[in-house]
């Protein structure tokens, strides 16, 4: 932790070489850490939006939750408004920062009605008046999210995918959040679902002015929503740059291949872009290749990448690479 | 295009060679037609939607049926016969001591010429024992007994198991470590054998006097509560501790957190809910346990104190006999088997109503 770290003003968040790192057991006694998230860095503006990508196991959930305090990080700085969320500031802060889960089966107590639910936020923080306050405020959250008011008296169960995530959007909406962690909020649905959810989020954000980090895997549905995106591998940053810039001119040799691996709807298009496939596998995260995480699949590794970690470097209108070759 | 995007209530024609199916033979779904999808079916809490499927179930209805009917007779019997379970017949106020091993609907020689003088004899629906005592009152002491322990001791178990599996649960890390590697010590005792050790030393040890129930019950049925207050209870500990452990992994119970709900209201709120149904599962299936146990004790005569019946008792007093008075042997052992059934057939028509591993 730097307590001399002083955050812009400016941000709503900032994020400073943020680790967290989980002890696995490897020996009788020996531990070795996980290296989850280490060394990330970023900031949010008031009502924007940053992308956060990276494939399976990079670290992007963990980011959202160390951020939001349901992990303690092993090290860093987390600013909300200029604050510093630690254990003490946390309790004051729930009320302005929230999270809408990945899974909608699972992020729904099954015993509770839908009322109860996205009541739950204001019940804990005491957001109403009285019996009758309370049930306008849910079903006008309801509304918001485009549930119908005799949905309230029901269970999570009889709802479909896409409504039980509206359901964890109006709870989230609940204490009127500054800022959401949207953690994969539309991996687990259709694709026709994915784009009114997000089209809500769009809309949500106009109307309320909301920050929020949207952490996906899908580099389309990131580039839709986001104004600025963060390209994670292994729990590094290797690239972050506005959402136009990022997909039309991408410096990371990780970024490229992410993007070539987009699919096009156009046949035509798609058939000339070439699909660069990376060779072997995503290295362990408890056996750390040395400089470079991304060294060991890329194909302009020198012997520089081994010996040294490359830093964000600002390569121009804020597009930032961690990459000595690019 | 542009012509058919401009009128969207009008269908498409088909052209005649296409294949398509014609539009213009289906018509525009109205509002009311549309609201009308919408419209979901009745809205179910879990435990109504539980009952609802307990009730579909006919072997769990059966046992429900019966363990009414048992605890019917146990309740209104001892009130309606009018022999008592530790007492000779008497006949007109005299002893009857020809009332001994008789089969059931028999009178003894007394009764019979009672009866022909004019009197009333309430009959041995069940026979009698081999001291002349009642046997149907007998037996439904005995059920009296065994349910009583069953339940008793579960409920000792329930306490102690919830309790103790919460905890480690909940907290996790070291303290789950210690927990856990206390009950599987206790895990390896045997249970018998503390039993018996137990009910020796508590007979030195304890005395009650007078005519409670504790008294009447005796010192190895206090022991046997004992035991099960000391030792029964880590499966249920266990079994509460990795629900714990699970529910805890629900998002849900993270969103909670990131709502600023505190531990209580989420163990009260979120956790306890949710792992209930489980709970009083395993509660209804260790009552037949318990039973099995006591009667088993008591068959091996470490049960209740003489003159007090239990089923196990009885069936072992039955043994002695077992070629000429059949009857006595299985009146006791029919009540346990029929105790046991229902008891293990009403948990497992539970698990199938409320487990929620089972549903969806």
């Amino acid at each position: 932790m730097d307590n001399n770290y002083k955050p812009n003003p400016e941000n709503l968040v900032e994020v400073n070489d943020l680790k967290m790192y989980f002890p696995i057991k490897t020996g009788l006694l020996s531990t070795t850490p996980l290296k989850a998230v280490d060394g990330v860095s970023f900031a949010i503006k008031p009502g924007e939006t940053l992308g956060l990508v990276g494939e399976s196991g990079c670290g992007k959930t963990t980011v959202g939750r160390a951020l939001i305090r349901l992990y303690k990080p092993t090290d860093g700085d987390v600013f909300f408004d200029g604050k510093r969320v630690d254990d003490r500031s946390i309790g004051a802060l729930r009320k302005d920062m929230q999270m809408v889960f990945q899974d909608p089966y699972s992020s729904l107590n099954p015993r509770m009605t839908v009322e109860d639910i996205i009541g739950e936020p204001l019940d804990v923080h005491k957001l109403y008046s009285s019996r009758a306050d309370r049930r306008e405020k849910i079903l006008h959250l309801m509304e918001l999210v485009g549930l119908n008011a005799e949905h309230a008296t029901r269970y999570a169960h009889e709802f479909s995918g896409g409504q039980r995530q509206r359901i964890g959007i109006a709870r989230a909406l609940a204490t009127n959040p500054r800022f959401i962690v949207c953690d994969e909020a539309v991996s687990a649905l259709d694709v026709s679902i994915q784009a009114q959810v997000i089209n809500m989020f769009e809309d949500l954000q106009q109307k309320l002015g909301v920050a929020y980090l949207f952490i996906a895997h899908d580099l389309l549905v990131v580039h839709h929503i986001s104004k600025r995106i963060a390209v994670m591998y292994l729990g590094k940053m290797v690239e972050t740059a506005d959402a136009d810039e990022l997909n039309e001119n991408p410096m990371h040799p990780y970024t490229t291949s992410l993007l070539s691996a987009v699919p096009y709807p156009d046949p035509i298009v798609a058939k000339s872009s070439k699909r660069i496939i990376l060779e072997g596998d995503v290295p362990s995260p408890l056996r750390m290749p040395s400089g470079c995480p991304f060294r060991t699949r890329c194909k302009y590794a020198t012997e520089q990448c081994a010996a040294e970690m490359p830093k964000l470097t600002d390569r121009g209108n804020g597009h930032m690479v961690a990459c000595w070759n690019k | 295009m542009a012509k058919e995007a401009a009128d969207v209530n009008k269908m498409p024609k088909k052209n005649p060679l296409s294949l398509q199916i014609d539009l213009q033979k289906f018509e525009k779904a109205t509002d009311e037609e549309k609201t009308q999808a919408e419209v979901m079916s009745e809205s179910t809490s879990f435990f109504r939607d539980g009952m609802r499927k307990l009730r579909r179930n006919p072997l769990a209805v059966f046992s429900i049926i019966v363990l009414i009917a048992i605890i019917l007779m146990i309740t209104v019997v001892p009130a309606v016969v009018p022999y008592s379970y530790s007492d000779i017949i008497t006949v007109n106020g005299k002893r009857d001591k020809s009332a001994t091993n008789m089969a059931p609907f028999t009178y003894s020689k007394m009764e019979q010429k009672y009866i022909d003088e004019g009197g009333k004899v309430f009959p041995h629906i069940m026979g009698t024992d081999e001291l002349g005592r009642d046997y149907f009152v007998r037996v439904a002491y005995g059920t009296r007994i065994s349910l009583l322990v069953g339940v008793f001791a579960s409920v000792i178990v329930l306490i102690i198991g919830v309790l103790y599996g919460s905890i480690a649960g909940y907290f996790g890390g070291k303290v789950d470590l210690i927990m856990m590697r206390i009950v599987d010590i206790i895990y390896s005792l045997p249970d018998l054998l503390m039993i018996i050790l137990l009910s020796v030393v508590l007979n030195e040890v304890l005395k009650f006097d007078g005519n409670g129930i504790l008294a009447r019950l005796g010192t190895n049925m206090i022991s046997l509560f004992i035991v099960f207050g000391l030792l029964y209870w880590v499966g249920m500990a266990r079994l509460v501790r990795g629900q714990i452990l699970t529910i805890k992994q629900n998002e849900y119970v993270l969103a909670a957190k990131v709502s600023g709900a505190r531990s209580s209201r989420i163990i009260r709120r979120h956790i306890l809910p949710n792992c209930i149904s489980v709970i009083i599962i395993s509660a209804a299936l260790q009552i037949p346990s318990a039973i099995f146990t006591e009667s088993f004790l008591s068959f091996i005569s470490l049960g209740v104190k003489a003159p007090m019946p239990s089923l196990g008792s009885l069936a072992s007093a039955a043994r002695s006999g077992i070629t000429t008075y059949t009857y006595k042997l299985v009146f006791p052992a029919v009540m346990i088997g029929l105790i046991t059934l229902a008891f293990n057939l009403l948990g497992d028509g539970l698990r199938d109503a409320f487990d929620p591993k089972l549903r969806r």
